[in-house]
């Protein structure tokens, strides 16, 4: 097994190309449909599902991206596993999920639990300024926050003004701050989606729900909890769901902001496999910790969209 | 039954929410507006736009991106119109076994693809090339645009393939002159979705494409730009972040109906 994981994987990337091509010969009439499919299957399966299979079988390699690689089993996972500077990085992915997800979630739900029996003027407005931290490039959002945690940015001049200089700092540059700094960026970045998504759920519900609830005297507390919060299991899985992903995908912000620091108390994940990679270039200690990255993505997400539906 | 109180109240949590969603992009488009320490300028100023566009070289990364941008959409578009229309009207037999894999790319992080990405292009001599970023945005985009013209299409009378048929039209034939034009409205809504996802791709770029200048995207060199503070003032910086959203915004506003159509329903895929 001294064949470079490269080379090894280009000749699987050919046969992978041509095997939807390889039904025509069963009945032309299938393989005149398969023509269509062809262009867009060809690009993904090359560029999508190779790569997935090939990142699978790096991590069982010791490989600097250059000399042969050298097989070396699960040893790259049970570096990661057991690292503490691996492990914290995972327990910073976690950190993430609470700013991107459930803060939001929670902030989202509270708004419209405020706003459940109001018909919104202006709805399409609030929802495009809502919406537009979406848009945004990601360097740009990085941009934007680098100033307001500046030394001399808005946070800092608001507790200067509220004499309460004393707790000012550079906020990205503090050990202490710097990992809810970069999270609430996330926060920032996704509390308006769930905004969207709730209150367009929020809508659909049945009004004479509210008015037999508050004949039964039900208060705005137990309204909330027996109407409204089941109605918007479906928007609150889809929220959690997309939270949890780019909270752990947060590789983005992470560079543009803090770089993984101050030390490497910001280091995420994602952030982990590109330096592990393509700066350390230890590739398969970077492609186990992709692999072990995209287990949890689809654990967690899987996990949200079933008891979601269970309950539902 | 909404009482006043109620009524002002949510209005005034929506006009917070709002303005805390508008401040960060505001407050930059503010600062890039200022006229920079040294700066002769009185008031409001353009200078630190035309700074950002000579010092930093994003006409050329504008450029790119748009380039970049606009052959992946149009790659995206006619690929997945194809497999729609093959996964949802001709509907042949192993296409549940063509959902599958599609599915897998639906979920899969970019972290799961980059490394061997890299290797791939670097032995074909593609790295700090435009193809080698758009050839891997084109995959990513596939399986949600195959999908949305999947739906689309399936969700058309049956009565338009049988009348086609009837006028003797063939496969093809029918795809080009009843699906394609009736599938547009939902092209433009995905190509306002696979616009915003690779004008704003920055991962796939900073790894692609890390050492030529003159290919690199708006994002990655505004980050380059960004990251050289000490020699470039906050103000010019600040303009540039605008010039690398401003194409986006703009578009966003003008098609905001389908930016949200599009980011909502693929959100729920």
């Amino acid at each position: 097994m001294t064949d470079s994981p490269s080379r090894s994987s280009s000749t699987n990337s050919r046969r992978a190309a041509k095997r939807p091509a390889a039904g025509e010969a069963l009945s032309p009439f299938k393989a005149r449909h398969l023509l269509y499919l062809l262009p867009g299957l060809a690009i993904y399966i090359v560029f999508s599902i190779v790569p997935i299979l090939q990142t699978l079988e790096y991590s069982f390699y010791r490989w600097d991206g250059i000399t042969p690689a050298r097989w070396v089993g699960m040893r790259n996972y049970v570096a990661l596993l057991t690292n503490p500077k691996t492990l914290s990085t995972f327990g910073h992915g976690l950190v993430m999920i609470l700013f991107y997800a459930v803060l939001p979630t929670l902030i989202a739900l509270f708004i419209v639990a405020i706003m459940t029996r109001v018909r919104i003027r202006l709805l399409g407005f609030f929802r495009t300024v809502l919406f537009l931290p979406q848009i945004l490039a990601t360097v740009v959002v990085a941009v934007a926050w680098r100033w307001i945690y500046a030394n001399d940015g808005p946070i800092n001049g608001v507790l200067d003004f509220l004499g309460l200089g004393f707790l000012s700092r550079a906020w990205l540059g503090d050990f202490d701050t710097a990992l809810p700094a970069v999270g609430l960026i996330g926060t920032w970045v996704s509390f308006g989606l769930c905004m969207v998504l709730f209150i367009g759920g929020v809508q659909r519900i049945d009004r004479g729900l509210y008015e037999a609830a508050r004949l039964d005297g039900a208060g705005p507390f137990r309204e909330f909890m027996a109407i409204t919060l089941p109605s918007l299991q479906g928007e609150i899985s889809i929220a959690l769901i997309l939270g949890v992903t780019n909270a752990l995908r947060n590789f983005d912000i992470v560079w543009n902001t803090t770089s993984g620091g101050p030390g490497t108390s910001t280091l995420v994940p994602s952030y982990f496999i590109y330096e592990a990679a393509f700066i350390v270039r230890n590739v398969g200690l970077a492609s186990a910790a992709a692999v072990l990255l995209t287990l949890v993505i689809l654990l967690m997400t899987g996990a949200i969209g079933r008891t979601m539906r269970q309950r539902h | 039954m909404e009482s006043r109180k109620e009524v002002f109240l949510g209005h005034v949590v929506l006009v917070i929410g709002a303005l805390i969603a508008l401040y960060p992009f505001g407050s930059i488009l503010f600062q890039a507006l200022t006229p920079a320490p040294g700066s002769t300028a009185q008031g409001l100023t353009l200078e630190n736009f035309v700074g950002a566009w000579t010092r930093g070289g994003f006409s050329r990364s504008l450029l790119n991106s748009a380039v970049v941008a606009i052959i992946v959409v149009l790659l995206t578009a006619v690929v997945a119109v194809l497999a729609g229309y093959a996964l949802s009207v001709l509907r042949f037999r192993f296409r549940t076994i063509v959902f599958g894999v599609l599915l897998v790319g639906l979920v899969m992080p970019s972290e799961s693809r980059i490394i061997p990405l890299y290797s791939m292009f670097q032995s074909l001599g593609l790295l700090n090339t435009r193809l080698a970023l758009i050839l891997p945005q084109v995959a990513s985009s596939f399986p949600l645009a195959a999908f949305w013209m999947s739906n689309y299409f399936a969700q058309l009378p049956k009565s338009l393939q049988e009348a086609a048929a009837l006028d003797g039209a063939g496969e093809f034939a029918t795809l080009r002159h009843v699906y394609a034009p009736l599938g547009m409205t939902a092209v433009a809504t995905l190509s306002c979705l696979v616009f915003l996802y690779t004008w704003n791709e920055f991962m796939l770029a900073l790894v692609l494409m890390p050492d030529d200048a003159s290919v690199q995207t708006a994002p990655l060199s505004l980050s380059f730009f960004a990251g050289n503070e000490r020699t470039t003032e906050p103000e010019v910086i600040a303009a540039a972040a605008v010039l690398v959203a401003l194409p986006v915004v703009i578009a966003y506003f003008i098609l905001q109906r389908r930016f949200m159509k599009g980011l909502l329903e693929g959100a729920v895929k």
